[in-house]
């Protein structure tokens, strides 16, 4: 069977790739979302981040004999520490000044960042070996899926839907999103606000850094691995609504299944189909698909 | 008797005058090497710092061995890939620095732009970098060298072998620009010419990340060879990616162009069996282990073609500026091409008209993890491709200043 001249087969294949880099985006859109959303900083340096969390867990396995799993809870803490360490000396100064700051600070950070693995590892990247639990992959009829993809697509998910819970149904979530309305209100209520957004900011670096684990095996850690993707994330929380934490993720997921459908029918313009729903999106609706006016 | 003793000495302060009129041939009496190359991206690791580090050998070597009466000097600068960035900073060095050569220049769109101002402002380019055929045929120039290797030498030695051994049906994996057009074309034509077929081919974004799609769709056509026609990164993610979905080793891939800091990357898990072409390896004779493993010491890392090449051909160079006695382009060049290169990187080499430097290039094929006996040992050298062979034929040539 032949849709549009492709084989269902193909298109099939395609939706499923689609899907997996659809969940990369997701996740680490999300972590910027949150930072937007709660903080108002612009964080340029999620790419940066992501990039740590890969070379962590690179260096853990082959320094330290710190295994994947681990490695997958270790790194986003390291890096997420980093993040606190981050916000408390530097972040922090920026709140009351115009957004770009606060981008300038963190892009010149991502620079940074990279400049030292660049120089440290070259640019060529480091190989991390996919967990010996998820090798081999599974023949779905239509195509052969690596199993560690199907993992990457679950794992995703399912942190983007714990996150999303937390923030919008659990109390802290609720504690999170008022400090962020009126902190002095919630201040005078015995919460201690800055606190609140110390950790906030630690845990979207530290999400960033969870799906640098999740791409170590699958791309070659390299330094550059985070300003490739960076530019895309950006454009999905531009699409979904700065600081919607649902549209985000859906945005993330949608824009994948996109591209990998452009990847088949005029993969010329995979690079830049993202962009140009982003023009779009903007001009149709400025404050994003899921964003409040 | 008294004339006689006049008459020699005055022959003496003559010459010295004449000597000394050679010498102050060669401008402010120093010899400026430019350096231009990626300092930062993604040819960072086959070029860069390690290209720098072989100018700065080859200046050392060549003032140890030559004594010269000059002095040599170096300045390096990164052009991150970019055409622009490249021809402003070589104009800048040719109009400011008195810089006499600009070397390097990995990525061919730098390398086609610097040669045009080298061309304008009558300097040198020497090229170990860049791939594409073009630098010595449609944009030729009688300034430059394009020294180390090119995508016709790439796919003369990858793609005829693989053909001939079998791999007669490809689908070719393409990074979208001048480069990977010009090798999927030139491997195209050699793997029809030896009697396979190409089913078809993609382009994909230069850079890109992820290559699943690419992948699938290589693997729906049914090619038993997949032809790699990108290079740094493009190619290590495909390569890796394509053990991940189960492609390999059921269709084989052909990497057209890798470096061996691609195979250490990799590492030789993912990389074994793999066909490369390439211009030098560190572990082929005496020669070129020992020079190796001086770069080694310095650099951490073994030396890819490109830097090799580049030590090469900037020896080349100084070595013709002392012989012509003076730094002018056009005399240095003459004195150039009239010279065979022989050194740990070429046995017999000669620059031709069009400016191709030719010389024998390897085909090499990469060991499986068990044999590789000591810290980068990675290839086993399957034929030596004769420079005759290895490169276009002037016959062939696009290059106006070939005669015919």
């Amino acid at each position: 069977m032949e849709i549009f001249g492709v084989p269902s087969a193909l298109l099939g294949s395609q939706l499923l790739v689609g899907l997996i880099n659809g969940s990369f985006y997701a996740i680490l859109s999300l972590g910027l979302a949150i930072i937007f959303g709660l903080l108002n900083i612009i964080n340029f340096s999620h790419g940066a981040q992501y990039m740590m969390g890969a070379f962590v867990a690179w260096i853990a396995l082959n320094k330290l004999g710190i295994n994947y799993w681990v490695a997958l809870l270790f790194a986003p803490l390291v890096i997420g520490a980093l993040g606190v360490v981050i916000e408390r000396t530097m972040l922090r100064k920026l709140y009351k000044l115009d957004h770009l700051y606060g981008l300038l600070l963190t892009f010149g950070l991502a620079l940074i960042f990279e400049g030292i693995f660049r120089d440290q590892y070259g640019i060529s990247g480091q190989s991390y070996p996919v967990p010996e639990l998820l090798q081999g992959g599974v023949n779905l009829g239509f195509m052969f899926l690596p199993i560690y993809r199907g993992w990457v697509v679950v794992a995703a998910l399912t942190v983007c839907f714990a996150t999303w819970f937390i923030i919008e149904k659990t109390k802290l979530g609720a504690y999170l999103r008022a400090g962020t309305e009126n902190p002095q209100m919630v201040q005078a209520l015995g919460i201690n606000v800055p606190l609140l957004i110390t950790f906030t900011y630690g845990f979207g670096v530290a999400l960033a850094a969870f799906a640098g684990v999740l791409a170590a095996p699958v791309y070659q850690v390299s330094p550059l691995m985070g300003s490739n993707l960076i530019i895309v994330v950006f454009a999905v929380v531009v699409i979904g609504g700065m600081g919607s934490i649902m549209g985000s993720i859906l945005t993330g997921i949608g824009l994948g299944l996109i591209e990998g459908l452009t990847r088949v029918f005029y993969p010329e313009a995979s690079a830049v189909v993202v962009f140009v729903i982003m023009v779009i999106v903007l001009l149709v609706r400025p404050a994003g698909l899921f964003g409040k006016a | 008797m008294q004339t006689k003793k006049l008459s020699t000495l005055a022959c003496a302060a003559a010459f010295a005058m004449l000597s000394g009129a050679a010498n102050a041939q060669i401008s402010g009496n120093t010899v400026k090497v430019g350096v231009l190359t990626d300092m930062s991206g993604t040819y960072s690791d086959l070029a860069g710092a390690g290209a720098v580090l072989a100018t700065q050998m080859a200046i050392e070597d060549f003032i140890a061995e030559a004594k010269p009466a000059f002095k040599v000097e170096m300045v390096s600068a990164d052009h991150q890939n970019k055409a622009d960035i490249a021809s402003n900073k070589a104009r800048e060095w040719f109009e400011r620095e008195g810089v006499d050569a600009a070397t390097e220049l990995v990525t061919t769109s730098t390398a086609l732009a610097v040669m045009k101002v080298a061309k304008e402002m009558n300097r040198i380019t020497l090229m170990s970098g860049p791939g594409s055929t073009p630098i010595t045929n449609e944009q030729c120039t009688d300034l430059a060298v394009h020294y180390t290797y090119d995508t016709y030498a790439l796919a003369n030695g990858t793609a005829k072998a693989v053909t001939q051994q079998g791999g007669d049906t490809w689908f070719f994996l393409t990074a979208d620009y001048a480069f990977g057009q010009a090798l999927e074309r030139d491997s195209s034509a050699v793997v029809t010419a030896n009697g396979g077929k190409v089913l078809g081919s993609v382009r994909h974004p230069f850079p890109a990340s992820d290559f699943s799609s690419f992948l699938l769709q290589a693997q729906a056509s049914g090619a038993k060879i997949i032809g790699l026609a990108n290079a740094g990164a493009d190619t290590t993610n495909a390569i890796k990616q394509a053990a991940e979905f189960g492609i390999t080793p059921k269709q084989a891939l052909a990497g057209l162009l890798m470096f061996i800091s691609d195979v250490h990357s990799l590492g030789l898990q993912s990389t074994q069996g793999m066909y490369l072409t390439t211009g030098f390896y560190w572990d082929l004779n005496d020669e070129t282990r020992a020079w190796s493993k001086r770069f080694f010491e310095k650099h951490k890392r073994m030396p890819t073609m490109v830097q090799a090449g580049q030590y090469s051909s900037v020896m080349h160079y100084l070595r013709a500026v002392k012989a012509a006695g003076t730094d002018d382009a056009a005399k240095v060049m003459a004195q150039m091409k009239a010279t065979p290169i022989n050194d740990f990187f070429a046995k017999n080499g000669r620059i031709r008209d069009d400016g191709r430097m030719i010389h024998d290039m390897y085909l090499a094929q990469v060991k499986k993890p068990e044999e590789s006996k000591y810290p980068w040992d990675y290839y086993h050298i399957r034929q030596t491709i004769p420079a005759d062979e290895a490169f276009l034929p002037l016959s062939q040539s696009k290059c106006p200043l070939v005669k015919k």
